[in-house]
């Protein structure tokens, strides 16, 4: 038999994962429109510098993952998201589709696509028994970490100036622009976030995996881009409870689902994300101001 | 004064019209026509590289019926493209082969042994199936919705193809399909596709359909049914798209259902926006010119002397593909119409004749405007 909080502990740690990514996307989303899916690359960069710094003491390895990511996400958007600012969401998708593939054929030449073992944080491979339940350290800290990120940010945009100003475009971009809110800034501190926010997912993920490949960010930003899909696009709220909702859904379909059935379970998501398309197109938690008035 | 007026709102009269309606679609069939001929006069490698880009050809032009004339996003020609390749591959292998590799088959099936033209035919005809089944919910959907449904779809497939051992061998490649595809088989095919493109574009829904991609709001003003304009498109897309990967699979003679994942996606949506989407003219030249291209790549990659020198040129492997995206992103950041702009192959304009605009084309106004 199962035990249900083994499930509901495996659930949170894995739907962490995906709100936490989800929100990297949510947020760019937010304020320019931009479902980007580049962010695969961040994560994948972060991770290959957590490779290439595993010798070094982990908070060293960690900062420098943090800072690629970071320093990634801005060029990105510098280079190839501020010229079409303004441009449809779809030409916009196009061309993260076309950053993310430039960025990962880029890694396929200079690392080669060979998965590369790391384990960046060793510390946490082994398990914690609490009362009657054995868990892994990792996954414990897996959702604190998660917990706390998505509290911080919570912070930030509710309570500091950037928060606000960021709030204000996500609702109305050219009101705010009109009002004094500097474009620039808030879209690169988007950016900004988002690149810590995939690094973080690279460390935790990079623990869980024990590997990395190129297409290491690809899968998650997959399912990630499915929760931001369900929670509603543009809204973070909706981006984070939509990576905890597709973690849970992923984890029972996992425990529940017969045999047979077992390896279509992400076909049952997708077909979740087109029904849920069909019936909510603007997702369970609907963004204001995001259909256009005519 | 009178000239001009007609010159601007695109009126033509009929006598002038009839054949130089034709213009655009006999150019690009003969572009068409002459690669194939150039090509017969080489050698086999060149012969399947010419071959596979034909195949692209049909394929991205299948892309384009839907995608160029309404404007909405499509990422699932990937899953059309698997769809068609294992239905003609079922049902044309000799039964002995199925019996190997795919020995969980239906007994219908396994003894299923159909010629290739019937073959491809259901190839086709499933893929223009599950268009319209599961066009009939999502064709309501645009812009961001629209790229995740579909995107989503081409998943579906893949996870669905990849997984169904007994049908497609799963994870394992699929072997011993006849290969009869060769160079005449996809140029001929690689044409009818182009002009069933083309007469599809003429009709009446298309342009309907063309006139939802300008303003949706004010073509469902005027009356447009834009969900079953959208429909149509796509499930014609859908058939095209089909008989590509049905040639894809009798070409290389094996299928794996990796190929049509991701990376296939990524290339086929490439040469579409490279070429412009706009226009059907785009949908070819982005498909030949981006297959030349990584041909290009491919030689640089290879290793070759400077003509007359004895300089010898080598980059290291995998340089290629990063060009190659790199050239998608310059195209969208600096040509976002497109090479061809979204213009359609016409005759150049004369003072006298009116019918240089490209109306007849995908692009009206507002692109150039």
């Amino acid at each position: 038999m199962i035990d249900p909080a083994q499930i509901l502990i495996d659930a949170v740690s894995v739907g962490g994962l995906y709100a936490l990514t989800a929100l990297g996307i949510g947020l760019i989303f937010s304020v320019m429109r931009l479902a980007n899916f580049a962010h695969a690359e961040l994560v994948t960069v972060a991770a290959y510098m957590l490779f290439a710094f595993s010798g070094s003491p982990v908070a060293v390895a960690i900062l420098v993952a943090i800072a690629a990511a970071v320093l990634l996400a801005l060029a990105t958007e510098r280079i190839a998201f501020r010229p079409l600012r303004g441009a449809d969401s779809a030409t916009l998708l196009i061309s993260s589709f076309a950053v993310s593939m430039f960025l990962q054929k880029l890694l396929v030449f200079l690392v080669g696509s060979r998965p590369k073992a790391l384990d960046p944080l060793p510390a946490l491979s082994r398990t914690v028994s609490i009362g009657s339940l054995q868990v892994s350290a990792l996954k414990l800290v897996t959702i604190v970490v998660c917990l706390t990120l998505l509290a911080a940010l919570t912070a930030f945009l509710k309570w500091t100036r950037f928060g606000l100003q960021m709030r204000a475009s996500a609702e109305n971009f050219t009101m705010s622009r009109l009002l004094g809110v500097r474009a620039n800034a808030v879209i690169a501190i988007a950016f900004g976030l988002s690149g810590l926010l995939a690094a973080v997912v690279a460390v935790l993920f990079a623990a869980q995996s024990g590997f990395v490949q190129p297409r290491f960010g690809v899968q998650i930003v997959i399912i990630a881009f499915v929760a931001t899909v369900i929670g509603g696009l543009g809204n973070l709220f909706g981006a984070a409870v939509g990576g905890f909702f597709v973690g849970v859904v992923t984890i029972l379909l996992q425990a529940f689902l017969p045999a047979e059935l077992r390896p279509f379970r992400e076909a049952f998501l997708f077909v979740i994300v087109i029904a849920i398309l069909l019936f909510r197109p603007q997702g369970l938690f609907p963004a204001r101001n995001l259909k256009e008035r005519v | 004064m009178a000239a001009s007026i007609s010159d601007r709102i695109g009126w033509r009269p009929a006598a002038r019209d009839g054949l130089r309606r034709l213009v655009p679609l006999a150019a690009l069939v003969g572009i068409v026509l002459t690669i194939v001929l150039l090509a017969g006069m080489g050698d086999i490698v060149l012969q399947r590289r010419v071959i596979f880009c034909l195949i692209h050809v049909v394929a991205v032009v299948g892309l384009y019926i839907f995608m160029g004339n309404s404007g909405v996003m499509n990422f699932s020609s990937a899953g059309f493209m698997a769809v068609g390749a294992y239905t003609s591959a079922l049902l044309t292998m000799a039964p002995g082969m199925k019996s190997t590799f795919l020995p969980d088959l239906p007994a219908w099936l396994a003894a299923a042994h159909l010629s290739p033209l019937w073959g491809a035919l259901a190839g086709g005809v499933m893929a223009g199936l599950m268009a319209l089944v599961i066009g009939i919910p999502i064709m309501r959907l645009s812009g961001i919705g629209a790229a995740i449904a579909t995107l989503s779809l081409m998943f579906i497939c893949y996870i669905v193809l990849g997984n169904w051992t007994a049908l497609t061998g799963g994870q394992q490649s699929l072997m011993g399909l006849p290969s009869y595809v060769g160079l005449w088989t996809a140029g001929l095919t690689a044409m009818v596709a182009i002009a069933v493109a083309f007469v599809y574009q003429e009709t009446r829904g298309a342009l309907a359909l063309r006139g939802s991609r300008e303003d949706e709001v004010a073509a469902r003003g005027s009356g447009v049914r834009i969900v079953r304009e959208r429909l149509a498109a796509f499930v014609v897309s859908g058939f095209v798209t089909g008989i590509a990967g049905v040639l894809y699979g009798h070409f290389l003679g094996t299928l794996r259902v990796e190929s049509f994942y991701l990376d296939l996606t990524f290339l086929l949506v490439t040469m579409l926006v490279v070429g412009g989407m706009r226009s059907l003219a785009g949908a070819v030249i982005g498909a030949i010119g981006i297959s030349i291209l990584t041909e290009l790549l491919r030689l640089v990659e290879v290793g070759f002397v400077l003509p007359g020198t004895s300089w010898s040129i080598a980059t290291p492997p995998g340089l290629g593909d990063v060009a190659l995206a790199a050239a998608m992103l310059l195209i969208i950041l600096f040509r976002p119409q497109g090479l061809t702009g979204g213009h359609e192959i016409e005759l150049p304009r004369s003072k006298t004749s009116t019918s240089g605009l490209a109306t007849t084309s995908g692009n009206t106004g507002t692109a150039n405007v």
